[in-house]
């Protein structure tokens, strides 16, 4: 395994994972993650349910920590560092949850306002006009007064990316921006993760199971599956890929077991009858 | 051995538990009075309107409750009282036990049914909808953002629905006086105001505020500790109010045995 600083071993890289591995209790989750995010590259990790897929951005935000390994941000280890720093580092980055995660207690323009309020000073009137900025971004201009409640899935979905746009972050994570979302407003989301890629030139990371949604907006992709990455590699690598997994995955062919459990559903039924 | 090791288990867990409340009660504390002073602003704002929802809106409740404790206190003392001809002594009872010891524990207990409840539901829904996680990405600090501002309306809030729990209760005991006992009114409350030391009045205030700060966290910390789904909230709320009455109870009892030791000495 590669123990060189990323900053050596890969000059542009923005997020570089060093054999990051991550455990709940005794069970390991991820197996010794390892890849590097190059600065303004929209990156899509794919993966099934249970594929430790959210595990890895939630380690990559600093929500889990690594039980070994290294996560480098802009050249910090964000598994070392003090509880301040890491929030020093979390200022430069904004995140849109998978259920938006708004603050149900608050309007929409204050949502949007509060990493503001926390961290600057800015005036009341200069944060007025950002958080209306940001939501005009987002194609959500004149919602600033609405309560979370009153917004549809993919309009929360939208006031969640406008506040983690408030900061005007360098890296965006994304968790599941489709899920839960029908396939015209999901497209309306990616259309506009490709128009924050192309007007910000963002590093972005997005997390999903949408094969549609991640040709769309990605540079490269990486596929975890139970904890390890399958293959990483441009759009093209990943489409012209012969390896099986990354087949299965997306040419969308169900595991073979399943058969297995159908006869052990029979074997279950079979004893029930004959207990009956 | 399984039963040792089963009783060594439950108090470990039960250490840890404590020492997980002293943790946040210390951040809490830490953010409420050190950290206006490193820059760290106090949320004034949100503490106003905490205490507005911890003490104001609770005065209602507070207050028939514990006028018919009052009465009821007085009932019960004057059934054996009135059997030495001394139903003098009823107003001095009362006033005794009510600030004391009855006026901090219901209103503890009021409070712990309609805020550390409510602490507990709150803090909990936000961590189910991720919004615990999103303070955290955004780096503000939820026990910052959340339990700071509760901590400071429940350490103010506390003593002053105490001070309220004691009047009212003399009242309660009050109406019986003067509908039995031949007390009136001013005179009633007059040798209520008598009976009582001022350490009497402060033992229940101090003991009122480690009630505040042992509810909030309970409340917060069943809260931060929810897990799953909707349903793991209300349990996560049931839990809070059945710990933070047990630990208000506990601290009642130390704090009380203190003073009558400490007085003694």
């Amino acid at each position: 395994m590669d123990q060189l600083h990323p900053k050596l071993s890969e000059p542009n890289a923005v997020i570089s994972l060093r054999d990051l591995r991550v455990s709940y209790g005794e069970v390991e989750i991820l197996h010794g993650i390892h890849f590097d995010v190059k600065a303004g590259e929209t990156l899509v990790i794919l993966g099934g349910s249970g594929s430790g897929k959210s595990t890895l951005l939630r380690s990559l935000v600093g929500l889990e920590k690594p039980s070994s390994g290294q996560i480098w941000i802009n050249g910090q280890d964000i598994a070392a560092v003090s509880s301040d720093e890491l929030y020093e580092i979390r200022k430069k980055t904004g995140m849109s949850f998978q259920g938006s995660a708004l603050f149900g207690s608050m309007t929409v323009g204050e949502n949007v306002a509060l990493p503001l309020r926390e961290h600057t000073k800015l005036e009341e009137s200069t944060i007025e006009i950002m958080l209306r900025l940001k939501l005009e971004q987002v194609g959500l201009a004149g919602f600033e007064y609405y309560m979370p409640s009153q917004l549809s899935g993919g309009m929360k979905k939208r006031a969640a990316v406008a506040r983690a746009l408030a900061m005007d972050p360098e890296i965006l994570f994304f968790d599941e921006p489709s899920a839960g979302l029908d396939p015209i407003i999901a497209a309306g989301i990616d259309q506009l993760i490709l128009e924050l890629k192309k007007a910000f030139h963002m590093t972005i990371i997005v997390v999903t199971h949408e094969l549609a949604s991640a040709f769309l907006i990605a540079d490269r992709m990486v596929l975890i599956d139970k904890g390890n990455i399958v293959a990483i590699g441009t759009v093209e690598e990943m489409r012209s890929s012969t390896q099986p997994r990354v087949r299965q995955f997306l040419d969308r062919v169900p595991e073979p077991d399943v058969e297995g459990e159908l006869d052990y559903l029979q074997t279950l039924t079979e004893q029930y009858r004959r207990h009956a | 051995m399984e039963v040792v090791s089963q009783i060594g288990a439950g108090v470990t867990d039960s250490l840890a538990y404590l020492g997980s409340l002293a943790m946040l009660g210390s951040r809490a504390a830490y953010y409420t009075f050190v950290g206006p002073f490193k820059g760290k602003s106090l949320r004034l704002q949100s503490a106003a309107s905490q205490a507005m929802e911890v003490g104001v809106r609770a005065l209602p409740i507070l207050s028939l409750i514990t006028f018919f404790i009052g009465l009821i206190l007085a009932l019960q003392a004057a059934y054996e009282l009135s059997k030495l001809g001394a139903m003098n002594l009823v107003a001095k009872t009362v006033a005794l036990s009510m600030s004391r010891e009855l006026g901090p524990l219901i209103t503890a207990i009021v409070v712990i049914g309609r805020s550390g409840s409510a602490f507990a539901a709150e803090i909990g829904t936000m961590k189910v909808t991720e919004e615990i996680d999103a303070l955290e990405v955004m780096a503000i600090s939820p026990v910052h953002f959340l339990v700071a501002p509760k901590f400071l309306a429940m350490i103010v809030m506390l003593p002053c629905l105490t001070i309220w729990a004691n009047t009212m209760g003399i009242l309660g005991g009050a109406l019986f006086g003067v509908l039995q006992a031949d007390f009136t009114w001013a005179r009633y409350v007059q040798t209520s105001i008598e009976s009582l030391y001022l350490r009497d009045i402060l033992s229940g205030l101090i003991k009122s505020v480690m009630f505040g700060i042992t509810i909030t966290a309970v409340g917060c910390l069943e809260g931060f500790s929810t897990d799953g789904g909707a349903e793991q909230v209300g349990r996560s709320t049931t839990k809070a109010v059945v710990i933070s009455i047990l630990l208000v109870v506990v601290v009642d009892l130390v704090f009380t045995a203190a003073f009558f030791f400490l007085g003694k000495g």
